[in-house]
Formats: C-alpha cells, structure tokens, sequence
C-alpha cells in the first residue's frame, strides 16, 4: 500500500541525495542535500515520528547544512579547477551498486518468507512527554553520555580549527618581548 | 432588529467566535469530497492576507514612529498623514526593474527569497490566535516554530552566497553568524514556560495561562523566571530578525544593504516582507509563550474577543521593537557575538534551572518565598556576568570640546 | 509490496547513494556528506522497524534516532573542523593531492 504521498516524500529524499553526491558545485551540492533532507523529515512525520522529523529539520538543515556551507566557503580555492569524480571512479560506483543489490535482495527475500507478517496497526500516538518520560527514566545514562560527547566535540572542534595566530597564549609572548 | 440585538447573536461569546463560526458556516455549503481542501484554504487564507496588511501598517508606523523620536516628520506626502505610504512603496517595489547581475548563480539568486518567504509564513501555522484559533494543533508545535525558523538561515547564505559580491557575502556570513548564535538563548528562554506548561503545543501552553485569581491572570510573565524569560527572548528575537541594535549585517550605514544588497525590486520587497513577517511570528510566539496569547490581562475585560487581546498585544510589541530601534545604537560584530555567549545563554540556562527552583518551591504567603528565593538566584548572575562583560571603560560624563 | 518493505528499499538506496558518494567524491566536504547521508539512511531504517514493528510503545526506535542525530551532529562539526586544519597545510580539499605525510 505505497500512498502517492510516501511516493513522493521517498523521491525528493532520493533525488536530492542523489543530485547532491553528482553536482560540480560543492554549495549546489549542499542545497540539493537540503532538499533531500526536508524529504527525509516530511518521511519521518509520515511514519508519525513527529519529534524526529522536526528534529531532523533542525539539526540538519538548520545546523548540518550551514555547518557544511561554511566549510566549504573557508576552503574555497578559486583557482583549482573542479573536478568531480576521482580517478577510481567506477569502482566506487561498482561497490555502491554491489551493496544496493545485495541489501534489496536481503529485504524481498525477507518479505517473501514471511509475507503478512508486518501488522498494519495505526501509527502510535507518541507524545513530547512520553519521549521526556523515557528519556529520563530507562535512558538516563545514554543522555548524559550524549551531553558530555556534545560537550567535548564542542570545544575538540573549536580548538582543533582554532588559527595557531590567534592563540591568546602566543599573543602575550610575543607582547611581552 | 431590537429583538436580534436581545437573542443573544451579538454576546460575547459569539463575535469572539466570530470567525470560527463564519469557517463553519462556510464549509457547510461545500460539498462533502471538498471539506477538507475548502477547510484548509478557509484558513490560510486569511492569515496570508491579514500578516501581510499588518506589514503594510507597521513600516508606516516604524517611518513616522522613528521619525517622530527622532524629531521630524515622517513621510506625510502620499495621503493623509503620509498613511497611504505603504501602497506607494508597493507600486515602487513592484514596477521597478528586476537586476540579476550577470554573475549571479540564477537559480539560488531566485529562489533564496522564495524559501525566506515560504519559511517565515510556515511558522503561523502553530500560533493561536484567538480562542479555538490555531490553524493546527501540533503535538510538538513550538518545536515546529523553532525548526522552520531554522531554515531561514539557509535561505540568508544562499541570498549571500548566489550574488557573487564580497559585500553581500561577507553580509551573509554575518547575519547567520549572528542567527545561529542568538538562536540558541531563542530556544532556551522559551523552555520555561514548555516547562511550566508541561506541553510543547501552542494551544495547552495559552490554556495553562488563561485562568484568573482574583482578577488577575496567570500568566506566565508575573513570575521571576517568566520575567527573565520574557526578556531574553524579546532580545533574541531583535537579534533573530537583524533588527537594531543588532542590524549590523544589513547595516544601512556600514554594509548598505548586506546579503540583499543586489537584489532590486520586487524580490527585494519579498526580503523586507520576509524579515518582518518573521519579527510578527516571534512577538506571536513570545505572546504565546509568556503574555498569555488570548487571553484577557484582567478577569473583567474577558467580554472583549480573544482575537482583539492578542493583535493588540501583538502591536504593543511592535511598538517596543519600533522604540528600541529609534533609541540604542547598534552593537558591533564581536560585541554582539560576546554579549549572545556570555550573558544571555547562561542566564538563559540560569532561567530554565530557576524555573525547576520555582516549581518545587513552597509558596509562602503570596508566594514571597518562592518570589525572594528566585530572584536572588537570578539577580546575583546577572550582576556578576554584567560586571564581567564591561569593557574597563569608566563611563564619565561627556564633556564638549569645541574649536577656539 | 508492504509500507516497511518499501521504507527498508528507499533506506538502503539512500545508503548506497551515500556510500557512492563517500567513495567517488574527490571534495574532502562532499565525502562527509556522503557519510551524513548514510546515517541519515540508517535512521530511516530505524524509524520505519519502530512504526512497524513489535512494540512502538516502547520509543526505542525513535531515542535510537534522536541519540543517533546528536552523534551525526557532533561528528560533522569534529569532521569539519579537522577538513579546515587539513587545507590550511594541504592547501586543498581534493582527496586525491592529500597522499603525504610529510608535516
């Protein structure tokens, strides 16, 4: 039963990605990513997984996608010429095709073996509070690890990229010589 | 007519529900197939024509507002009082010609105000504007608000970036700059009153503030935290919209007219339509989230209809954005960056942890127990982060020097 | 063809894109991209085994994903961050040219 709207959902989140990993331009590539994400939450709110979906909308597209463009304006080399694809190429395709085939073959061969056994019951009704609810009650230890990972990616990154020329400790040497 | 006037038709209730009703009488009369279609466009229609009027009204506000602080006229040619300025400036916007320059990416060039636009008006669909007057009820609608207001910071870069001129990038980066940081206090100062509430949808956070003790109400503003809160995301929003004083990106006096600076016409006017519809959507918010919505100030002005309440409250903080754009002078880029990161995020994270404070808190007479005990614990950071942030200039008194 | 068939089919056709577009691009950026996409085809996964699967009222498909986003997130600021240190000493971000390891 694919309704036209999961159609349509699955084909802007395809041809976006698709679009986004065959583009000359880094920064088309990365609005074609967009699209393709905006695809991905409208499949998420399908499923009836409204929190991921607006989630997804804003840490991807609100953070991801701009973290992606910046990067890409800070290493922009005007004049290198473009080139797409790497000289390896059609093997990359090869094994992307091989995976495809093999992970599509895996899920009818599954759904042929047990045809009916997916039951269609209606989407379940998750609220905000029930996520909160279970966020601190069964997944408590998970939430913390994942504050203390956002913590230190957080500052891992800001000192990683950080000029050598702005270090406030090199300033003051060469201030005080 | 003397006895329709006493059946009731006119009672409070009724012109409160005046739209609803109107919607309801309308989709009796459509065929059954079409009701959910002719129940959708009942009600954005109206939204699209009623935000975009109150932007016609607001930027002949905010010229003779301005100019009027500022000790002149403002523009008072086109009709009475200057007031059909909003239609002049339309014909303009409208007839003038459209310029791309050549180097400009086309396709970004013309869809970044396509996605400004389509963004800002995505986040009406959760506020409520009145009594049963949502267009939907989302379970998680303030994360919605939150997550299309999010995009608009895609849509700046590629303003900036498509038009290939240093002015309109370097605009560009430092307007999402200055979105990304100021979004983060955005949506830290709206968590309490998610808290408070104990939902994130629009609807059950305006309920939880539509009582009254007394006569007065319980809204979420006359609490310490709600005071903190409300305050915080009133500046985060001035930032959020690139209003002055943070309007150092499209500064018209530094950068001209920053990441919309090639654009001409009416994609130009689509921008201008964009920011300021976004302006109304937060204040919306902010209503929503700590004035109450709809809901009356006092117990004995409920007789007036909840849509009333709310448009007025919507233009009293107009008027504030209006005021504060004609009084302070605009900050630079790093005091900006300094001033997001360190003070108003962790007053921000200060506020949502006094709530928790608030709430398990024993009330006390007149809840002065509650109201001593959270305003030390807010007051005492916020003098400390201030002291910290002050740039060791003594402020003396401003002396004249003239010319001998 | 069954909704959860067809959600598992677009998901690994997202990872595949992905995994072509990791392993061809040359762009250090348009790699990770790649890598996002891929993660993001995982969540797909785990979001349509929740809505289809045994027990949805136990959310574990859906904080799967939202601890899965976090990660995702966290990973592409660290990743950007080292492609920025990488082109201020490479002077490029074409993978192919980044083959020494001279400092």
């Amino acid at each position: 039963m694919m309704t036209a709207t999961f159609l349509i959902l699955a084909a802007i989140a395809v041809a976006g990605s698709a679009t986004a990993m065959s583009l000359r331009n880094a920064v088309h590539c990365v609005l074609a990513l967009t699209a393709g994400f905006l695809g991905l939450a409208g499949l998420y709110l399908y499923l009836g997984a409204q929190f991921v979906g607006l989630t997804q909308v804003m840490v991807y597209v609100g953070a991801v996608a701009i973290l992606a463009v910046f990067a890409i304006m800070m290493t922009h080399h005007p004049g290198e010429p473009e080139e797409r694809f790497s000289r390896l190429w059609l093997s990359g395709f090869i094994i992307a095709a091989a995976v495809f085939l093999t992970l599509a073959r895996a899920i009818t061969l599954a759904f042929v073996a047990s045809p009916a056994s997916t039951t269609q019951a209606a989407a379940p009704s998750v609220t905000a509070q029930q996520i909160g609810d279970t966020l601190l009650s069964r997944y408590v230890l998970p939430l913390e690890i994942i504050g203390l990972l956002l913590t230190a990616a957080l500052i891992g990154a800001v000192i990683i990229a950080m000029d050598p020329k702005d270090d406030p400790s090199h300033t003051e040497e060469e201030a005080t010589q | 007519m003397i006895a329709l006037m006493n059946s009731g038709a006119f009672s409070a209730e009724n012109l409160d529900q005046i739209f609803v009703l109107a919607k309801h009488a309308l989709l009796a009369r459509t065929p059954g197939m079409l009701q959910p279609l002719a129940s959708a466009i009942i009600s954005i229609v109206p939204l699209m024509i009623v935000f975009p009027l109150l932007f016609a009204i607001t930027t002949i506000l905010e010229r003779k507002g301005l100019g009027r602080m500022q000790n002149r006229y403002g523009p008072n040619r086109v009709g009475p009082f200057g007031l059909l300025q909003p239609a002049a400036d339309g014909i303009k916007a409208l007839i003038k010609e459209d310029v791309v320059p050549a180097a400009a990416d086309q396709l970004v060039h013309f869809f970044a105000p396509v996605v400004f636009v389509a963004a800002a008006f995505l986040g009406y669909s959760v506020l409520p504007i009145g009594r049963n007057m949502v267009l939907v009820n989302l379970n998680a609608g303030v994360l919605f608000f939150f997550a299309v207001g999010s995009v608009v910071e895609l849509s700046v870069f590629m303003a900036g970036w498509s038009s290939r001129s240093k002015y309109s990038l370097l605009g560009a980066m430092r307007a999402i700059a200055q979105m990304i940081s100021y979004e983060v206090p955005l949506v830290l100062a709206a968590v309490p009153a998610i808290m408070a509430a104990g939902s994130l949808s629009t609807v059950d956070i305006v309920e939880a503030q539509a009582g009254y003790t007394g006569i007065f109400p319980h809204w979420f503003l006359f609490t310490p935290w709600g005071i903190v809160g409300f305050g915080l995301f009133l500046i985060a929003a001035t930032a959020e919209s690139n209003r002055s004083p943070f309007d150092l990106p499209e500064g018209e006096s530094e950068i001209i007219a920053g990441y919309f600076i090639e654009y001409s016409g009416f994609k130009f006017a689509l921008f201008f339509l964009a920011e300021y519809l976004g302006m109304f959507a937060t204040s919306a918010l902010g209503i929503t989230l700590f004035l109450g919505g709809w809901s009356a100030p006092l117990s004995f002005l409920s007789f007036i209809p909840s849509w009333i309440w709310f448009f007025t409250k919507l233009l009293a903080l107009i008027f504030f954005f209006i005021w504060i754009r004609g009084t302070l002078p605009r900050l630079r880029m790093d005091q900006l960056m300094g001033f997001a990161w360190k003070f108003i995020l962790p007053m921000a994270l200060l506020n949502v942890f006094v709530t928790g404070l608030w709430r398990f808190l024993p009330a006390g007479p007149l809840n002065s127990i509650r109201w001593a005990v959270c305003a030390a614990v807010l007051a005492a950071p916020c003098i400390v982060l201030s002291q910290s942030l002050k740039q060791k200039k003594k402020l003396l008194l401003r002396t004249y020097h003239f010319a001998e | 063809m069954n909704p959860l068939e067809a959600c598992l089919l677009v998901s690994a056709l997202l990872f595949a894109v992905g995994l072509a577009g990791a392993l061809t691009r040359r762009n250090a950026i348009l790699v990770l991209i790649g890598i996002e996409l891929m993660l993001n085809a995982a969540n797909l996964n785990f979001i349509a085994f929740w809505r289809y699967g045994p027990h949805p009222e136990a959310l574990t498909g859906v904080l799967f994903t939202i601890f899965s986003i976090a990660v995702a997130a966290a990973e592409a600021a660290v990743g950007l961050a080292l492609i920025l240190v990488a082109y201020r000493h490479f002077r490029t971000t074409n993978l192919d040219r980044m083959n020494h390891l001279k400092g």
